[in-house]
């Protein structure tokens, strides 16, 4: 097995890579999908420690999250949907109601 | 055994048809042509015609001593326990119920035969005036309410017919209601008539109190008890010594019950309406202001005769008023120009005469006069409206004259009524005031002085009517001129009917010392009581030659007066204007009506006026100015004060925490920039802080992990 640091590693690019990508990005369809690494980048992180020590909660806790990502896109997508047709854009710095 | 029959049983069928079609035509009348009107109206009056007859018919059937019916039809008000004045408790009750004996049969057809011809008489007269159904609806509602007044059995019931005749009356005097002088007018009867009954309604309650009962007698009525009857009553209180004549409380009740009389028959000093009233159409003026209504105060006082035989000093008010009334009602129509107010003024004169023989005890005699008087003065009354017909509306007989052939039945029987009225025998006013004036002369000589005098007057005045009304040359203005014309028939044929009753009216009363029986005194005898303790009763027993004296001075001052009416207005044209001009502050004062409706004005009218805008003045200061605008004030000041508090304290207190809230999170607020990437960095920028406070920590994590 390849030491452990280097699976973080991966986990830690990932979610650097994620992150960025939900800060930066305008299209909320993108920030999406931004999420979408951010969590993988998680669930690499429980896979690997759960083969390090032997425990197989993390694995089972890694198949919820995957789980739950799904279920996310599906009610984040529906809602980008529905604020497509009242607003027309999916941009999200025209999403700024809820401001001081 | 007192008499039956059909009509008999049916009195109260009588007042009922008019109530009927009066009733239809104020309800729908407005519906219906003009001809449906003329049926069931005139009709009515003439089926009641037809009644009265029959009833009176079956009536006369029986002996005079049993020629009494009445008939209780329900109880009208609740019977209810009543203290008297004698300490007792009485059960005291109002019937709905009629009477009719000799008084009421007089009564009863007069008003409706003369009531019936002058309704025939409305149709030509009213055909071309709007509010015709109005106009029959009225006079039959009147017809009714006259109606109830006669035949009622009780005080109560026959007040519901004077106050209905007194409404009728209003009614019909404002029937041109859009003339101000003519609503006035009826304002003015109105109101003057209440004066009279709130007399009449003390006089009632007094009544009540002291007999216990206000049925006028219980003659006629099977099973009730013996003193159920004022009469009854009376006599029972007189043989126990509990009253006697002259008593204090029966003169009261006389006095009060007069007061009432002068109101509704027009005596001083009540009389000022009736004038007035003859703003009404003419019809009016001859059934309700002539023939009628305004007799009510004589039969009514005839009604109570027991109570005023037994009240000399009352006695004594009603001839002394009656007395001056005639004169001064006469005085006053020498003068006046229009022909209604010179017939209105010697209505007011002959009830004068009416009273004057109440008062001096003849009370058939007055109800005598009152029957022939119906006769000649509605038929004065129809003859003017003839003539005004006629003249295209003109009513001042200076604007008339030469009208003898022009309109020959109305001159011609206007000519019979006028000798009537003057006394000429044989015609119908000499009888009845030939046994007034002979009645007055028995009481008091003076009495008689005075109504002889006024004989005169009354001649001439009606024939210095008739003289400038019929004869010379006309004086009428071309327009009226060309229209003159004779009134259609329905109008003529009621005048030559009253004519004829004028004539022979008289006749049923030819006195005892011409050769006759005086028929109509025996036929009322037994309404009369006859207490023979009475100073009264007592009457003189008259010297023949005496009554021929007295008859012989009333026939000359007729004719004298006719013969100056003559020497005034036909052969010397000018004499009344150089009379007038010689006594120049007489003629004023009574062309002027003596300043009486000035005086009335002055004491009574405008002293009620400035009462009413005292009142008016402290209803608009105190009640509206304290009191309404007051509350109004204070309110809108609360409100303020109120509003105030909502404004500052509440909305204030909520506002500035609102405003609190807002200075207190003035920089943090900025942060919330909604936009959804600003979030997720802070969310990144909080964890980087976090992994670096737990750098320690990490290193553990990461060196186990290894």
């Amino acid at each position: 097995m390849l030491p452990i640091g280097d699976y973080l590693f991966l986990g830690l690019a990932l979610f650097i890579i994620g992150a960025i990508g939900v800060v930066t990005r305008r299209n909320v369809i993108v920030i999406l999908m931004s999420i979408e690494l951010i969590l993988n980048a998680v669930n690499i992180n429980l896979v690997a420690f759960s083969r390090l020590y032997g425990d197989v909660a993390g694995q089972v806790f890694a198949l919820f999250i995957i789980t739950d990502a799904a279920a996310e896109a599906a009610v984040g997508l529906g809602i980008v949907i529905a604020f497509f047709r009242n607003r027309e854009t999916v941009l999200e710095d025209e999403m700024d109601l809820l401001k001081w | 055994m007192t008499p039956t029959g059909y009509f008999l049983g049916h009195l109260w069928l009588i007042p009922l048809f008019p109530l009927a079609t009066a009733a239809l035509m104020l309800l729908v009348g407005r519906r219906l042509p003009n001809s449906v009107v003329t049926v069931f109206c005139v009709g009515s009056v003439g089926v009641s015609f037809a009644f009265a007859l029959g009833a009176v018919t079956q009536l006369l059937s029986a002996g005079p001593e049993n020629r009494v019916a009445q008939q209780i039809l329900f109880e009208w008000l609740t019977p209810g326990q009543m203290l008297a004045s004698d300490g007792h408790l009485v059960r005291f009750t109002a019937d709905w119920g009629y009477l009719l004996d000799p008084l009421s049969c007089v009564m009863v057809l007069v008003v409706t035969g003369v009531g019936f011809l002058i309704h025939i008489y409305s149709i030509g007269y009213m055909g071309h005036e709007g509010g015709y159904y109005r106009f029959f609806g009225y006079m039959n509602l009147f017809m009714f309410s006259m109606l109830t007044l006669v035949l009622a059995n009780n005080m109560l019931l026959m007040f519901v017919g004077w106050e209905g005749v007194g409404l009728c009356s209003y009614l019909l005097i404002g029937f041109y209601f859009l003339r101000k002088s003519a609503s006035d007018a009826g304002k003015k009867a109105f109101i003057v008539n209440r004066i009279g009954d709130a007399g009449f309604i003390l006089g009632i309650l007094l009544t009540a109190v002291t007999f216990g009962t206000i049925r006028f007698t219980s003659a006629g009525l099977a099973d009730v008890a013996a003193n159920s009857g004022i009469l009854q009553a009376l006599n029972g209180a007189l043989s126990a010594q509990a009253l006697a004549a002259g008593a204090p409380v029966l003169t009261t009740i006389a006095l009060l019950l007069f007061v009432g009389a002068t109101g509704k028959s027009a005596q001083i000093p009540l009389y000022v309406w009736l004038p007035d009233a003859m703003e009404g159409p003419t019809p009016v003026s001859a059934l309700i202001h002539a023939a009628t209504m305004v007799t009510a105060g004589v039969y009514m006082v005839v009604r109570m005769n027991a109570i005023y035989q037994l009240a000399p000093q009352a006695m004594d008010v009603v001839a002394v008023t009656g007395v001056v009334t005639a004169i001064f009602a006469a005085s006053m129509a020498l003068v006046q120009n229009d022909i209604k107010k010179v017939l209105a003024y010697s209505t007011i004169s002959q009830l004068g005469y009416m009273f004057l023989a109440l008062g001096a005890g003849a009370f058939a005699a007055g109800i005598f006069h009152l029957m022939t008087h119906a006769f000649f003065k509605a038929l004065l009354f129809l003859g003017a409206g003839s003539v005004i017909h006629a003249m295209s509306g003109e009513q001042d007989i200076q604007k008339m004259g030469g009208l003898w052939n022009r309109i020959p039945v109305t001159a011609r029987t206007f000519f019979v009524a006028a000798l009537a009225i003057a006394g000429i025998p044989p015609l119908a006013g000499f009888f009845s005031k030939d046994e007034i004036l002979g009645r007055a002369f028995e009481r008091h000589p003076a009495l008689w002085i005075v109504g002889f005098v006024t004989a005169g007057m009354t001649a001439f005045y009606m024939f210095r009517l008739v003289f400038l009304t019929f004869f010379g040359y006309s004086r009428a203005d071309d327009h009226a001129q060309k229209h003159i014309h004779e009134s259609p028939q329905t109008m003529t044929i009621p005048l030559m009917i009253l004519a004829g009753l004028s004539v022979v009216g008289g006749w049923i009363g030819w006195p005892a010392s011409l050769g006759g029986s005086n028929r109509f005194e025996k036929f009322l005898e037994p309404v009369m009581f006859s207490a023979g303790t009475t100073e009264l009763a007592k009457a003189v027993p008259q010297s023949s030659p005496r009554e021929y004296l007295l008859m012989v001075a009333s026939i000359a001052i007729a004719v004298a007066g006719i013969w100056l009416a003559y020497e005034f207005y036909r052969t010397k044209r000018f004499a009344a204007e150089v009379v007038a001009a010689k006594m120049k502050g007489f003629y004023r004062m009574l062309f002027r009506k003596y300043y009486v409706d000035e005086i009335y004005d002055a004491l009574f009218v405008n002293r009620t006026k400035d009462l009413g805008t005292l009142l008016g003045r402290f209803d608009a200061k105190v009640i509206d100015g304290v009191g309404v605008d007051g509350t109004g004030w204070l309110a809108r000041f609360g409100s303020t004060l109120s509003m105030w508090w909502d404004k500052w304290i509440i909305d204030g207190l909520l506002n500035f925490g609102a405003r609190l809230t807002q200075l207190m999170s003035f920089p943090i607020r900025f942060l919330q920039t909604g936009t959804f990437s600003s979030y997720a960095l802070f969310i990144l920028i909080g964890l980087a802080i976090l992994l670096a406070y737990y750098q320690q920590h990490l290193h553990v994590v990461l060196r186990g992990a290894r």
